[in-house]
C-alpha cells in the first residue's frame, strides 16, 4: 500500500464560533479535500457544566472525518495527543476500509470481519500509524476566553511534537490563531518538524473578541493546497489518497 | 467508526447482564465493575462456574489491539507475561450497538502499595526484581510495556508475585509509545523522548517504586528533574535504593538484567535496613501471642523430666531417712 501523507487540521478552541460562515460545512469541504479536521474544546478548569457553545466541537469533527474531546485545560496535553492519533487511525481505518470494499465488495468493513481476521487488518493499521508522514495544521483559538489557556496549549504542542517524533514517519506541523489582525488567521510557526522554538512566539499572542471559526477553518485549508502545490513540483511523493476521496 | 473521544468511554451495566458474543456464542454473565480507563470498561464475569475479568470497549479497533498484543505474548511463551487471553468478540447490545470485548484470566491479587504496607519495605527489592526479570522476558521478545503504572500492577499471594494487568500500552521497540499515563512518563519529565526502549519502562518503574511514598504523586513544577531527584531524596525508606532508582530515572540501564542485578545487590546486602516500618498490628500480635506458645511447648518436658527427679529425690530421702531410723531403733 501506498504510504501517503496524512493531513490534519487540529483546532482548539473554548467556545462557539459567531462569525462568518458554518464551521462544519467548511469541515466536510476539507475532508473532500483529504484533510480531516478534530476538535478539542477546552474548559476552565473550575467549570462544571459544559457550555452550550461547545456542542459545535462535536460537530465539526463529526463532519471533518475525524475526533473530538471536550477536556479541561489542565488535561490537554495528553488529550491533544490522543485526539490526533486516533485521528490518524481513524482516517487510516477509512483507507483500509476502503481497501477491503474493492477487494471483498461494497459494504464490507472491519467491524463485520471475524476477530481473528480483524486483528490482521487492525495490525495493517497499526504499521501505517507508525510509519506514515503526516502533517499537522494546529488551529488556536486566541479570542479573549482563551488567553488565560494559551500557556497551557503551548505546552501541550511541544508535547505533542514529543509525541509524534518518537513515530518512525516524518512530521510537519504548523500553527495558526485566529482571528488574525487583518486576515482569518495569522500564522505564528510556519511549517516544522520539532516545535521546540514555539515558547518564545506564545506569550506575543493578542485576543481579540469574535470567534469566526468557519472562515478561520477555511483559510487553513488553503494553507495545505499551497503547501501541497508547491511540494508537489519539487517531489512525487503525494498519495493516491487524494484521488481516493482521501 | 466516528469514535467520538468526547462521549464518556465509561460502559454501565447492570449486575447479572448477560453479555453474549456474535462470533462464537459464548456467554458471560456479569459480576461486578473492576475498573475502567481511556479505552473500555473491565468487569468481573463469570462462565461455567469459572471467573474472568472481561473488557468492554465502543471503540473497537483498541480492543483489536490489545488482543494482538496479548496474542503475541501467548505465542512466544507461557503465562508469566500478563494474564491470558481466553475469548476475544462481539456483543451486540439489546438495544443494537455493537461493542467489542475480550475476556482474559481474572487475577485476584492486592494492590502494591496495600500489599507493601501490610507485609513490609523489604518485599519491594524482590517485587521489583520479579518484575524485571518479567520485563526482560518482554524486551527480548521485541516489545516494551509501555504504560506501567501502579494501578496496572497486582500482587497475587500466596506465594506473592507481581504481575501487570493491562497490556493496553504494550509497544513494539523502536515506535512511538503507544499508551501512557504522565506522571510515568519520561517525556512528561522532560528525561527523555516516547520512543519505546527497555529504558522507558525502567524509567516508569522507578517512578511506581517512588510513588509508594506518595500515594497522591506530585506536582513537576518550575524544574521537573530537580522536583523529582528532591522527592526521591526525601524517601528515607528508599536510601538504600536511591543510586540505583537514579540510574533508572536517567536511562543509564540499557536493559533491564542491568537494573535487577543492582538490586539483587542491595537486597542481599541490606536484609535488615528496611524494617518493620509499617507491618500491620495484627501480624504483630499474631507473632508476639504465637512465641510464648511454642517456648511453652519446648520447655513441657524439660518441667516433666525436673518432677520426676524430683519425686525420685524424695523418695530416696524418705528411705534414707527411714532406713537410719530403723538401724537406730535396732541399736
Amino acid at each position: 500500500m501506498n504510504k501517503g501523507t496524512i493531513k490534519q487540521i487540529l483546532l482548539i478552541t473554548d467556545g462557539c464560533s459567531n462569525q462568518g460562515e458554518d464551521p462544519a460545512a467548511v469541515a466536510s469541504l476539507a475532508l473532500q479535500q483529504g484533510i480531516t479536521v478534530n476538535v478539542i474544546g477546552v474548559l476552565e478548569n473550575d467549570q462544571t457544566e459544559q457550555p452550550e457553545g461547545l456542542e459545535e466541537v462535536e460537530e465539526i469533527s463529526l463532519s471533518g472525518g475525524g475526533v473530538s474531546q471536550i477536556v479541561y485545560a489542565k488535561a490537554l496535553s495528553q488529550t491533544v495527543q490522543m485526539v490526533t492519533r486516533q485521528g490518524m487511525t481513524q482516517t487510516l481505518q477509512g483507507v483500509v476500509n476502503q481497501e477491503l470494499q474493492s477487494i471483498l465488495g461494497s459494504g464490507k468493513n472491519m467491524e463485520e470481519l471475524p476477530p481473528d481476521q480483524r486483528g490482521e487488518v487492525m495490525e495493517v493499521v497499526d504499521e501505517l500509524g507508525e510509519t506514515s508522514d503526516l502533517q499537522v495544521l494546529v488551529l488556536v483559538d486566541t479570542s479573549a476566553s482563551m488567553h488565560s489557556k494559551l500557556p497551557t496549549v503551548q505546552d501541550s504542542l511541544y508535547d505533542l511534537s514529543l509525541s509524534l517524533n518518537a513515530r518512525m514517519g516524518k512530521n510537519r506541523f504548523s500553527i495558526f490563531s485566529f482571528p488574525g489582525k487583518r486576515k482569518a488567521i495569522d500564522k505564528i510557526v510556519d511549517w516544522t518538524p520539532e516545535l521546540n522554538a514555539i515558547a518564545s512566539v506564545f506569550p506575543k499572542l493578542t485576543s481579540g473578541g469574535i470567534t469566526p471559526t468557519g472562515p478561520a477553518l477555511r483559510e487553513a485549508m488553503n494553507h495545505f493546497s499551497k503547501k501541497k502545490r508547491v511540494r508537489s513540483l519539487i517531489t512525487r511523493d503525494e498519495s493516491a489518497r487524494e484521488e481516493s476521496g482521501y | 467508526m466516528m469514535n467520538q473521544l468526547g462521549k464518556s468511554q465509561d460502559i454501565e451495566l447492570s449486575l447479572g447482564t448477560f453479555v453474549t458474543g456474535k462470533w462464537y456464542k459464548r456467554s458471560y454473565r456479569i459480576l461486578r465493575k473492576l475498573g475502567s480507563g481511556a479505552c473500555g470498561t473491565v468487569y468481573l464475569a463469570e462462565r461455567q462456574g469459572k471467573q474472568y475479568a472481561l473488557k468492554l470497549s465502543r471503540n473497537g479497533s483498541s480492543i483489536t489491539t490489545e488482543v494482538n498484543v496479548l496474542k503475541t505474548f501467548q505465542k512466544v511463551q507461557g503465562k508469566t507475561l500478563g494474564p491470558s487471553l481466553v475469548d476475544v468478540d462481539d456483543w451486540i447490545q439489546p438495544g443494537g450497538g455493537a461493542l467489542s470485548f475480550y475476556v482474559m484470566e481474572y487475577l485476584k491479587g492486592k494492590e502494591l502499595i496495600t500489599f507493601i504496607k501490610q507485609h513490609g519495605n523489604e518485599w519491594i527489592g524482590v517485587l521489583v526484581m520479579q518484575l524485571l526479570t518479567d520485563l526482560e522476558q518482554l524486551h527480548d521478545t521485541g516489545w516494551v510495556f509501555g504504560d506501567l503504572k501502579t494501578d496496572n500492577l497486582i500482587v497475587t499471594y500466596p506465594p506473592a508475585r507481581l504481575r501487570w494487568i493491562d497490556v493496553g500500552g504494550t509497544t513494539q521497540i523502536g515506535r512511538a509509545i503507544k499508551e501512557y499515563t504522565e506522571f510515568y512518563d519520561r517525556g512528561y519529565w522532560g528525561m527523555g523522548s516516547r520512543k519505546a526502549n527497555p529504558s522507558y519502562d525502567l524509567f516508569a518503574l522507578a517512578m511506581v517504586v517512588i510513588q509508594l511514598y506518595y500515594p497522591h504523586r506530585f506536582e513537576k513544577g518550575q524544574d521537573p528533574e530537580k522536583t523529582l531527584i528532591r522527592k526521591l531524596h526525601q524517601v528515607k525508606e528508599l536510601t538504600a535504593y536511591q543510586a540505583i532508582l537514579k540510574n533508572a530515572l536517567y536511562g543509564k540501564y540499557n536493559s533491564s538484567g542491568a537494573m535487577r542485578h543492582d538490586i539483587q545487590q542491595v537486597a542481599l546486602k541490606h536484609p535488615t535496613s528496611t524494617t518493620n516500618f509499617s507491618r500491620s498490628p495484627q501480624v504483630k500480635k499474631k507473632f508476639s501471642s504465637s512465641a510464648p506458645q511454642s517456648r511453652q511447648q519446648k520447655n513441657a518436658p524439660y518441667r516433666r523430666g525436673s518432677k520426676v527427679w524430683e519425686g525420685i529425690g524424695i523418695g530416696v530421702m524418705v528411705g534414707l531417712f527411714y532406713m537410719i531410723y530403723i538401724v537406730i531403733q535396732w541399736l
